[in-house]
């Protein structure tokens, strides 16, 4: 069978899996067919920062090899992006940062290495805000990316190229990172879904990092199956990542098809409040109502603390990434300034004209929070009142099994809206940011589109490692919808 | 512990925390974060609203802690790839400008 590019639409990787070993479709004429479209379609949303055609290709022709020799797996031979914060060997991985255009990593993420071995394909690097600080891909040093939904609307943040080229149907699935929500925004924005994971059970080791208490890679893809195979294939325990859980992963897809009757479903009353765009929250309640037709019960309960996550992870997020991007001093990698006089003036002028400025105001503001004089107002409090948001999500799993919110207070916003007050920006994070802080996964998946035709995502949160009910929940609800099979009407 | 409260960014507290994170800012750049980073302080000065006393901070969501493997030689990079992204490099090492100079 030859695909064209109006095939690439319907495609799933749990269908691909089924083409691909039945015969009826080769790897390299799936990637040859995304590279056309990746084509087509980018000098419109800007996804990527780098395509890797002639890679995608060589992997491609290896996995139709592989697979004549007898080699079989869920994603040989599937073609993926990943976030361009994530190390590829010898391949550009710049964080969307001047100051790593030109860094070509001496090694795989582990989460990388993990789908290579799988046989997957890379066809490219996609666009993030600059080291995944921002909620709206505008922050990236190179150029921004387009909502496919909507072009003059931004696609979220800060993996808003991952959730482009999934929603735009550029590859079946990529890969993300979720610090305070970069991975379960964008995805709501781009009407696709995304998982953060527990922290702890995806390795980091390889992922450029920006808060290291707060970062996980997760994956973006068309539906909730396709999720949990992506995340069966990156999930376990890496001696590279001390902070890596010591646990065996189950078979996340196994859980899938289960009745959701008799699960208690958590309403926090702090998520339905008068920010929420209306249509959102009743697309969000329809989505709950759905499952309670399945005979999930419904539970109404109380985060308290979830109005302080904000101002929490906007100091312990900045107070890490202050630390973390010392490293970039123009001494052993990445851009440095030219011809200074002495080491200190090299530093200075490096990070000056290598950093953009919403890296800049972080890092301030997190030098500023653990500075002598203000460690304990200001970063030690935020540890406390992390604590506080933690033991919320303690009580109310006591009494339901997964919590059901918005993704995100509003639909995609407009290129331009929110870039000039960065307080404003923040706070389209409020929703995602406490998961980070307990250290719990996280899925958006779409419940449903407003009247203008943007995407809505619906936010399930388990308990750590409790990813396999999450999923169990989020596929009983995509299921019993068609929200999936909807595509963006970008002309080719 | 004094609180977070009526905390405010001056152009001289820019410059002051610009020092410590190896950043430099022109006077209106100096003045357009002062103002950003007085609003963001404003917000977060509601933490203040909660009593916090005794209770245990959270630096991490995982119950880890001093995670060790044995001491023994294991393969690393090479020279050639610690430096092959070196901005300048000489005798297998990484050159910079000078760190002590003569007054």
């Amino acid at each position: 069978m030859t695909i064209n590019d109006a095939d690439v639409p319907a495609l799933t990787i749990a269908r691909i899996e089924r083409q691909l070993a039945g015969g009826e479709l080769t790897s390299l004429e799936l990637t040859r067919a995304c590279l056309a479209r990746v084509e087509a379609i980018e000098p419109r949303v800007g996804a990527f920062l780098t395509v890797l055609a002639d890679d995608a290709l060589t992997q491609a022709d290896a996995a139709d090899a592989a697979r004549g020799d007898g080699a079989r797996g869920p994603l040989l031979g599937v073609p993926l992006a990943l976030k361009d914060n994530l190390c590829t060997t010898g391949r550009p991985t710049t964080c969307a940062s001047k100051i790593l255009a030109d860094f070509r990593p001496p090694y795989d993420a582990t989460a990388v290495a993990r789908l290579r071995r799988a046989g997957a394909v890379f066809l490219g690097k996609t666009n993030l805000d600059e080291f995944a600080m921002g909620s709206s891909c505008e922050n990236s040093g190179f150029h921004p990316t387009a909502n496919p939904w909507d072009l003059a609307r931004v696609p979220g943040g800060s993996s808003g190229g991952s959730a482009a080229a999934v929603a735009a149907e550029m590859c079946p699935g990529a890969l993300g990172s979720d610090t305070g929500g970069s991975i379960r925004q964008p995805a709501a924005l781009c009407g696709v879904v995304g998982l953060k994971p527990t922290y702890g059970l995806v390795s980091r080791y390889g992922l450029v990092a920006f808060a290291s208490s707060l970062d996980q890679i997760g994956p973006f893809a068309r539906t909730v199956e396709d999720a949990a195979i992506l995340l069966e294939a990156i999930a376990g325990h890496d001696p590279l990542d001390s902070t890596s859980a010591p646990i065996e992963p189950p078979a996340f897809r196994r859980s899938l098809g289960r009745p959701v009757a008799g699960l208690r479903i958590g309403l926090p009353k702090e998520y339905f409040i008068p920010g929420v765009v209306p249509e959102v929250e009743s697309a969000v309640r329809a989505a709950v109502e759905a499952l309670a037709a399945q005979g999930a019960e419904v539970i109404e309960l109380s985060l308290p603390h979830t109005d302080y996550a904000t101002a929490v992870y906007y100091l312990c997020a900045t107070a890490e990434a202050s630390s973390n991007l010392a490293r970039y001093d123009g001494a052993q990698y990445g851009y440095r300034t030219p011809a200074t006089r002495n080491i200190i003036e090299m530093f200075t002028r490096t990070r000056t004209e290598g950093f953009g400025a919403e890296v800049k105001r972080r890092i301030m503001l997190g030098t500023y929070a653990l500075s002598a004089g203000f460690y304990d107002a200001y970063y030690l409090k935020a540890l406390k009142v992390r604590t506080l948001v933690r033991r919320d999500f303690e009580r109310a799993f006591e009494q339901v099994d997964v919590i059901a919110t918005p993704t995100s207070p509003t639909p995609a916003f407009k290129a331009g809206e929110k870039t000039a007050d960065p307080l404003q920006m923040y706070l389209s994070d409020i929703f995602t940011i406490s998961a980070n802080l307990a250290g719990l996964p996280g899925i958006s998946l779409p419940c449903g589109f407003t009247a203008a035709g943007l995407p809505i995502g619906l936010q399930l949160i388990a308990p750590a490692f409790g990813e396999e009910r999450m999923l169990q929940v989020a596929h009983a609800y995509e299921q019993s919808q068609e929200w999936w099979k909807r595509t963006p009407a970008l002309a080719l | 512990m004094s609180g977070a409260g009526s905390d405010t960014f001056t152009r001289e507290r820019v410059r002051k925390v610009a020092l410590l994170s190896r950043l430099e800012f022109d006077d209106t750049e100096a003045d357009a974060f002062a103002a950003q980073l007085s609003r963001i302080l404003d917000y977060v000065a509601k933490l203040d609203e909660l009593n916090t006393e005794g209770v245990e901070p959270t630096s991490h969501s995982l119950a880890l802690s001093n995670v060790l493997r044995p001491d023994e030689p294991r393969p690393s990079l090479s020279n050639a790839q610690a430096l092959a992204n070196a901005p300048e490099a000489e005798a297998q090492c990484f050159r910079v400008p000078p760190i002590i100079q003569e007054l």
